[in-house]
Order: C-alpha cells, then sequence, then structure tokens
C-alpha cells in the first residue's frame, strides 16, 4: 500500500515536471514567433539593436562632453558596463510581466491560457525567453561597439570566465522570478499595467548603481541599493570582465568575488521564496476576483 | 485632379470646433480622474531625470547640465505623448473598433487629431511642469529666464511644430498596422540620443545636430535652454532667432502633410475598405 502511495506520488511529481518543462517550451517558441514575426529578419536585428545602443550613446555623450573623451578612465568601464548589462532586466523582467498584458490586453487569450493544463508560471517564464535572446544581442553588440569604437578596456584573454557565467546565470534567473512577482501584480490590477514594469525597472536603474557609484547617492538612499540582488550581480559582472577597474570604487571594494557571489545567492534566493508566493497569491486573488480577462478599458 | 475626401464632407465651422473640444475632452478632463495616471506619468521621466543627474554628479559636471537634464526630463513627457497618444492613437482607435466610426461620422478627421492635440498639450504641460517643480526643487537648479515672453514663444511654436509632426504620423503609423507599435516603442531612445535631451544638442557635431532639427524638439529645447540658463546661451547650437524660424517652417511643412496624409488615409479606407479592420 505504501509503495502504491509513492509510486502515485513520483508519477504526479513526473506529470508536473513534464507539464512544466512542456509549458516552458511552448511558450518560449510562441514568445519568439510574437517578437519576431511582425517583420523581416533585418528589420528586427536593427530593431533589436538600436534602441540599447542608442540607451548606451547618451551615456557616452554625457560621458565624453564632461571629461573631454578621456574614456581611458575606470569610472567610463563603470558606466558602460552597468548600462549594457542592465538591458537584461529591460528585457527579462520586463518580458515576463509582459506577457500577462500582452494575452490580456492585445491578444485575448489570457483566459483561455489559465484554463488549459500547463504550468502558470513556466509558461510566463517561458515567453521571457524570447527578450532573452534579443537582449544577449543587445548586450553582445553594445559591448563590442564600446570594444571597438570607445576604448572600452576590456581584454577578453583576462575575462574571468567561470565567474561571469556563473553571475549571469544567477542573475538570468533572478530577473526571471522577478519578472514572476511582476507578472503576479500586473494580473491583479487593470488599470496601471503600464507603468507597472518600466516603474520598478526605472527604479532599479536608479539604486542599483548601474550607470554611477552608490555613493553618489544621497546616504538615506543607500540602503535601497543595498538590499537589490542587482547591485551585486552588476558589481560581479563588472568584476569579472574588467577586474582592478570595477574594484577602483570603494563602495563594495571590501568585499570579495566569493561574497559577493554569497549575497547575490542568498538575495537571490529570498527574491525568489518571495516571488513565487506573491505570485500565487496575487494569481489566486485574481481568479477569485474575475479578474483574469479584466482588460483595461472595461 | 482629385481633391482630398475630407473636402468631401460636409465643412460647418461650428461642427468642425465642436469635434475639437469633443476629442480634447478626455485627454483634458479624462486623464486627470485617474489619479494613478497622473503619478506614473510624473514619477516615471523622474526615476530617469534622477538617474541621469547622478551620473553628471559622479562625472563632476558643472550645475547647469543638471539643469539641462531637468528640462530634458520634461519634454520626454511631450514626445511619449507623441509618440502613444498622438502618433500610434490612430491605430489604438482601430483596434479598439472607433476609427470606423471617426471616418464615417460627419466631422472632419482634422478636427479630430487637433482635438487629440490640443487635449494631449494641455495634459502633458501640467505634468512636465510638475517634473521641472520637483525636479528644480531636488536637484536645486537655478534658472535665469531672461525674457518671459520670448520663452512663451518659443514654447509655444514647439508644441505647434511637434504636435503637427504627431498629427502627421498619426496617419503614417496607422498605414504601418501592427508595426506602428514596434516603430513607436523603437523611436524613443534614438530621439532622446539625436535631439540632446540629456546634453547640449551643439555637443553632437555640426551636421548630426543639423539632421536632428527636423526633431522640433531638438531646436526647440535649444532654444529654451539658452533662454532659462544663464550659461545657456554658450551652450547654443544656432542662434534663438533662426531656430525659431526654422521651427515655424516646420509647423507650416508638418501641418500641411497631417492633413494630406489624412486625406489619403482616408481614401484609401474607403477605397479597399480594409484599413479599419483590426489585424492582430
Amino acid at each position: 500500500m505504501q509503495a502504491e502511495t509513492s509510486m502515485a506520488h513520483q508519477n504526479g511529481a513526473t506529470r508536473n515536471l513534464r507539464a512544466m518543462g512542456r509549458s516552458f517550451l511552448t511558450a518560449a517558441w510562441l514568445g519568439w514567433q510574437i517578437e519576431s514575426n511582425w517583420t523581416d529578419p533585418f528589420l528586427f536585428a536593427i530593431y533589436s539593436v538600436v534602441k540599447p545602443v542608442s540607451g548606451a550613446a547618451i551615456l557616452v555623450v554625457m560621458y565624453g562632453i564632461i571629461s573631454g573623451g578621456d574614456f581611458d578612465s575606470p569610472l567610463f568601464a563603470y558606466i558602460f558596463l552597468g548600462n549594457a548589462f542592465y538591458i537584461y532586466v529591460g528585457s527579462v523582467m520586463t518580458g515576463v510581466s509582459w506577457a500577462v498584458l500582452d494575452d490580456r490586453e492585445h491578444y485575448k487569450t489570457l483566459k483561455y491560457i489559465f484554463i488549459a493544463p500547463i504550468h502558470a508560471p513556466s509558461y510566463l517564464m517561458g515567453r521571457g525567453v524570447a527578450r532573452f535572446l534579443t537582449g544577449t544581442i543587445s548586450v553582445i553588440v553594445t559591448i563590442a561597439a564600446g570594444m571597438l569604437f570607445l576604448n572600452l578596456q576590456l581584454d577578453l584573454r583576462a575575462v574571468d570566465w567561470p565567474l561571469f557565467f556563473a553571475a549571469l546565470g544567477m542573475g538570468v534567473i533572478m530577473l526571471a522570478n522577478l519578472g514572476l512577482l511582476l507578472a503576479g501584480v500586473t494580473l491583479t490590477i487593470a488599470n496601471h499595467v503600464w507603468f507597472v514594469g518600466d516603474t520598478v525597472a526605472g527604479a532599479l536603474y536608479l539604486f542599483s548603481g548601474a550607470i554611477f557609484p552608490l555613493d553618489v547617492l544621497p546616504v538615506w538612499l543607500r540602503p535601497l541599493g543595498f538590499a537589490m540582488p542587482l547591485t551585486y550581480w552588476l558589481e560581479l559582472l563588472r568584476r569579472s570582465l574588467v577586474g582592478d577597474v570595477a574594484q577602483a570604487f570603494p563602495t563594495l571594494a571590501g568585499l570579495s568575488n566569493a561574497q559577493l557571489f554569497a549575497i547575490l545567492i542568498g538575495l537571490s534566493l529570498l527574491f525568489g521564496i518571495l516571488a513565487f508566493a506573491i505570485y500565487r497569491w496575487c494569481e489566486h486573488a485574481a481568479r477569485e476576483r474575475g479578474l483574469i480577462d479584466m482588460v483595461t478599458n472595461y | 485632379m482629385e481633391r482630398p475626401a475630407d473636402f468631401a464632407r460636409p465643412y460647418s465651422p461650428r461642427l468642425f470646433f465642436q469635434t475639437v473640444i469633443a476629442r480634447a475632452y478626455p485627454r483634458i478632463i479624462g486623464t486627470q480622474r485617474e489619479k494613478s495616471w497622473l503619478f506614473f506619468d510624473v514619477f516615471l521621466p523622474m526615476l530617469a531625470v534622477s538617474a541621469y543627474v547622478f551620473v553628471y554628479r559622479a562625472i563632476g559636471a558643472p550645475e547647469t547640465y543638471i539643469g539641462f537634464v531637468v528640462m530634458g526630463g520634461a519634454m520626454t513627457a511631450f514626445w511619449m505623448n507623441i509618440l502613444w497618444s498622438m502618433s500610434s492613437q490612430l491605430y489604438w482607435e482601430k483596434e479598439q473598433g472607433n476609427l470606423a466610426l471617426y471616418i464615417i461620422a460627419p466631422n472632419s478627421l482634422m478636427a479630430i487629431l487637433l482635438g487629440m492635440a490640443f487635449g494631449g498639450l494641455v495634459a502633458t504641460t501640467l505634468r512636465a511642469f510638475a517634473i521641472v517643480l520637483f525636479g528644480s526643487l531636488l536637484f536645486k537648479v537655478q534658472f535665469a529666464v531672461t525674457s518671459f515672453l520670448a520663452l512663451f514663444g518659443t514654447f509655444t511654436l514647439t508644441m505647434v511644430a511637434l504636435y503637427g509632426m504627431g498629427m502627421m504620423f498619426s496617419s503614417l503609423f496607422l498605414l504601418l498596422n501592427r508595426e506602428a507599435w514596434h516603430l513607436a516603442n523603437l523611436a524613443q531612445e534614438p530621439i532622446y540620443l539625436l535631439s540632446g535631451f540629456y546634453f547640449p544638442l551643439r555637443s553632437l557635431g555640426f551636421w548630426v545636430a543639423a539632421s536632428s532639427s527636423l526633431i522640433p524638439l531638438a531646436l526647440g529645447m535649444d532654444a529654451m535652454r539658452q533662454l532659462v540658463f544663464l550659461e545657456g546661451p554658450s551652450f547654443g547650437f544656432l542662434n534663438v532667432g533662426i531656430e525659431l524660424a526654422i521651427l515655424g517652417a516646420l509647423s507650416v511643412i508638418f501641418l500641411i502633410g497631417a492633413r494630406y496624409l489624412l486625406a489619403y488615409m482616408e481614401r484609401l479606407a474607403i477605397r479597399e475598405g480594409r484599413l479599419t479592420d483590426s489585424r492582430r
């Protein structure tokens, strides 16, 4: 009897895993179709690159006119790399939460998705994959432009690749979890959803030390930056790519790479648990209150 | 010569102005009802303004640049309004099923666009003013306005040219169909860059700045910066008078362009009967 119960549980777990994998892969394919099928590949490639490169160029011009073109300074590498990797925040985090908006407001399919036998969080995470891919292209192009035209001091032979990929992977998972949290919040509100992703991404841009060291912030705002996993993620990425340059700034200089990574894992876990709990609560509330198919113009 | 379809409509000045007011009403009154929109419209540009201000402070820029950023942040509200509430508006109306009603109604489509522009301008000016106010207080920006009349005139002319361009783009975006959303999304950071939202326009070099002058906000902002900041004239791209003359010419070109593109779009809608179809 006990063996039968254990087997039933195992079968149930296998079925759940299969549903999660199926939902994720199908959503990833669907997301890619939605992102790319509105135009030809050439125009899509331009579209994916022009926006982030322009964002980086604004900072380059700002920095160039004040510093008189001193692109060798460590501060330039700090600003440029922080801004380049921040592209992932907009693409992964907002990509996951935007799926709710897209399916509910634009395609009006969210109600069908929620009654289908899928794993909804995996589906939403899968929808973020396409944005992750286009974001990756943008990050690579932005950094390549920095190296080729702006004397960005990045020696590919000196890069700590294991640290880089470990930090990048951890960061993408953390951003996807934050995206799930936002997706949950988006499910429960019908009138303010357009602002949710932009507001969170904008606030994180300001408080995570993405484009300036946290020391520049007023003292009372700095704790916000230290509480964000993004702060440690961006610092690890900078250190893995340009090592000493990133360590030249006092904000996190006292922490070793291992300490930074431990903090990143700890905060990512905390935010991940929080994200799943909040998503579950929001999804339940949205179902109970009939908000799943309630569009902005209801 | 084929007359534009709009001339074929029964023209009545009274109906024209009624239409302008009717379309402006939801923009001015309706958008104020949702207080959270007002908050986010001010709060979001403030986040970007703060980030750029801290970058300037990190690299030790003179305080004049902080003022430039605050003004640029305020002007983003107008550009966002042009992109999402003017250029893309007819596309949204089509998606929601209103466009067919606009076309079969006896009122002028130009009046509808003018109403949208007027309403959007009033509502966005309130938001831009709030951004300038909060930004100035937060970052202690010093203004030295030499002539309020010249400043008001420059702002008005910039807005006429800008909303004229928005009216022209609304027909263009509608013809682009599904790509309209992507185009509006794309036309943010590149325009912030080319128009010098966060730095003096002339930093881009003469020829790039001259090409950017086709975007009314580029010259408008440059002229206004020269008029409101003590050191503004030393950062100016062209003389304020020349910039105003170019803005005047752009206003005329964009408004005429809007009139003809709208007529073209309407002819297409009537002839092909497909323009008002919502295609996803």
